[in-house]
């Protein structure tokens, strides 16, 4: 076990920075972040070239980088351009998008799970039609159609909440965004359950557990679904990198001051170190995500071992 | 959209489908048997006849839409139904039907483009790792993590913000480079199980070279799961270009996109509803019509679900 993790890592080594030079050379080669210091005015040419060698922007892109990771690696993720520290802006940020993220993925376990096995032990029925063909409407509806409709009904029309989340996000202002977040994956969780339920009521080990005259509760949550979430578990692991970089658009709608909110203001004013210190961070939590799920992988199911 | 899904969650196939062993004399290949099973399912009739119009009223929108789409009265924003204008004005004071039907036509190219353009390259990538392994094998999954290691959404808004052009091509580019990588996996995957059959073996025995085998007997087998993923994929590909619109870095004006109509009426969902409603309806029909589609190919293509 030990030895397979070492190798994971190491082997997340290349990805990670594939991925955050990707990013890098996104940001700085294609915007020009000194003209975007100077909003629409054009900057002095002396003046551009001293914050350029300030900046480090006058090496070559790869030098860059290099020097950027290092800044990283010792804690530093420099200063956005209004003077705030990258560090301060991810330590406001990153606590109320895994909050968001969090109410997501409970929502997905809670909701998808419970309808998944109902529809999966009762294939075929009304019940389980009902819940398909609510799936690929859910799966069809984008977020940022299902989270105004949702707001506009919740929030304004029938008042229950407060339509826009205020700057603390609380639990409590979170539960609508987070389940506008989870929606799509909600659905895919659901029939993914679906099926594993599906396939393993017919396995031979659960005709045992039935011959062998198990009460029918014990049989669904020990035999079952311990065997059925697997899979599902898996899918949530790899979903949780991909909601919090796609909570972009949640975080818009319901004004939420987290990851995605400052990354798109980052982008909007062509604020290289925001947007890359962000971004660095999701990279590393989605590849530490899908470790932790493969992982899981064996702890759940025992006939997988990593060597 | 989560795209490592779609391979694993399968749907029920529509009962209907021919008993095993007792069609015609003449057994069917795997292809016409998968039509044989299309024709008699409802889900892809409903979502072939839908798709059918998308794309007619995107090709001659003035079919159904006889006004301009860019044509609009500033004194009549944001008014509800009235006759001759069944869906409204927009805030800007065009015609919300209009606008909604001429918005087909972005959505549906995007879509389209995007998909070949991934299917190809990715099928090409990966089909050619898979057969002949080895380094290029190595180092294209390598590659490939590193698409995957991106956020999509987040992606988009790096490297389409720079952009601009009005044209529907960035937003395509960028769709192919994010999707390749799934469709390569899927590709390379079963490009690796096709090459292990006997008669690859046996063509390989024949003295067969590798264009051959892998024209004639891997390729024809390989490429059922890739339809497959890619159906799905269109209908999320047309998804996430309305979402990159909608963030405001995907079509831009004057193209008419649903996206685009979405974010702005958005902003004053509290007064006119309607403006919003249209053109996500459209949207929301467009996608679930793609994805339909892709289930129904799914069931019929995948023998293990029989």
């Amino acid at each position: 076990m030990g030895r397979y993790v070492i190798r994971r890592l190491l082997q997340m080594i290349p990805v990670f920075i594939g991925s955050t030079f990707l990013i890098f050379v996104m940001v700085y080669a294609l915007g020009d972040p000194v003209a975007a210091l100077f909003g629409d005015k054009a900057p002095d040419p002396a003046t551009a070239a001293r914050i350029r060698k300030e900046l480090y922007l006058d090496q070559p892109l790869w030098k860059q980088y290099l020097h950027y990771m290092g800044q990283i690696f010792q804690g530093d993720f420099g200063t956005a351009f209004n003077g705030q520290k990258v560090t301060e802006l991810l330590a406001s940020a990153y606590p109320v998008t895994l909050r968001l993220t969090l109410v997501a993925v409970v929502i997905e376990l809670v909701v998808g799970i419970t309808l998944g096995v109902v529809s999966g032990l009762r294939r075929g029925r009304t019940v389980d039609t009902s819940v398909l063909v609510l799936t690929l409407v859910v799966i069809s509806v984008p977020t940022f159609v299902s989270g105004y409709v949702l707001q506009f009904l919740f929030g304004v029309k029938w008042a229950v909440i407060r339509p826009t989340v205020s700057p603390e996000a609380p639990f409590s202002e979170l539960l609508l965004p987070g389940t506008v977040l989870a929606l799509v994956s909600l659905a895919y969780v659901t029939r993914l359950t679906r099926t594993s339920i599906a396939e393993n009521v017919r396995a031979d080990y659960l005709r045992t557990a039935v011959a062998k005259g198990l009460p029918r509760r014990r049989i669904i949550t020990r035999h079952l679904l311990r065997n059925s979430l697997i899979p599902v578990i898996t899918f949530i692991g790899t979903d949780i990198g991909a909601l919090m970089g796609g909570a972009i658009v949640t975080e818009k709608i319901f004004n939420i001051h987290g990851v995605g909110y400052q990354i798109y203001q980052g982008i909007l004013r062509n604020n290289a170190p925001t947007v890359v210190g962000f971004v660095t961070i999701l990279v590393i939590v989605f590849l530490l995500a899908n470790l932790l799920v493969d992982l899981l992988y064996a702890v759940l199911d025992p006939r997988i071992r990593y060597a | 959209m989560d795209l490592a899904m779609s391979e694993a969650e399968t749907l029920e196939k529509a009962p209907g489908g021919p008993p095993l062993g007792t069609g015609p004399g003449k057994p069917r290949s795997l292809w016409s048997d998968a039509w044989y099973q299309l024709r008699r399912n409802p889900i892809f009739l409903v979502s072939g006849l839908l798709i059918l119009f998308l794309v007619v009223i995107s090709l001659w929108p003035g079919l159904i839409a006889t006004g301009n789409p860019l044509e609009c009265h500033l004194a009549k924003a944001q008014e509800g139904s009235q006759p001759g204008h069944p869906f409204g004005y927009d805030s800007q004071g065009c015609d919300v039907y209009t606008r909604t039907v001429y918005g087909a036509r972005a959505s549906i190219t995007v879509g389209v483009c995007a998909t070949l353009g991934a299917a190809l390259l990715g099928s090409l990538l990966g089909g050619l790792a898979g057969f002949f392994g080895g380094w290029w094998d190595a180092l294209l999954s390598r590659v490939a993590d590193i698409f995957f290691g991106i956020p999509v959404i987040l992606g988009g808004l790096v490297l389409l913000s720079v952009v601009t052009s009005s044209t529907v091509w960035p937003v395509v580019g960028f769709i192919v480079l994010l999707g390749w990588p799934q469709i390569s996996r899927i590709a390379r995957g079963s490009v690796i199980t096709a090459k292990q059959n006997d008669y690859v073996q046996a063509a390989r025995a024949l003295g067969a070279g590798n264009g051959r085998m892998l024209l004639r007997h891997v390729a024809p087998n390989a490429v059922a799961p890739v339809i497959v993923v890619a159906t799905i994929a269109l209908g999320t590909y047309i998804a996430l270009e309305a979402t990159l619109s909608f963030l405001g870095v995907g079509l831009r004006p004057p193209t008419v996109s649903w996206g685009i109509d979405i974010a702005n009426a958005a902003q004053s969902i509290r007064n006119a509803p309607h403006m919003l409603l249209w053109p996500a309806g459209a949207l929301s029909i467009t996608v679930l019509a793609f994805i339909m589609l892709g289930d129904a190919v799914r069931d019929a293509l995948d023998p293990k679900l029989r």
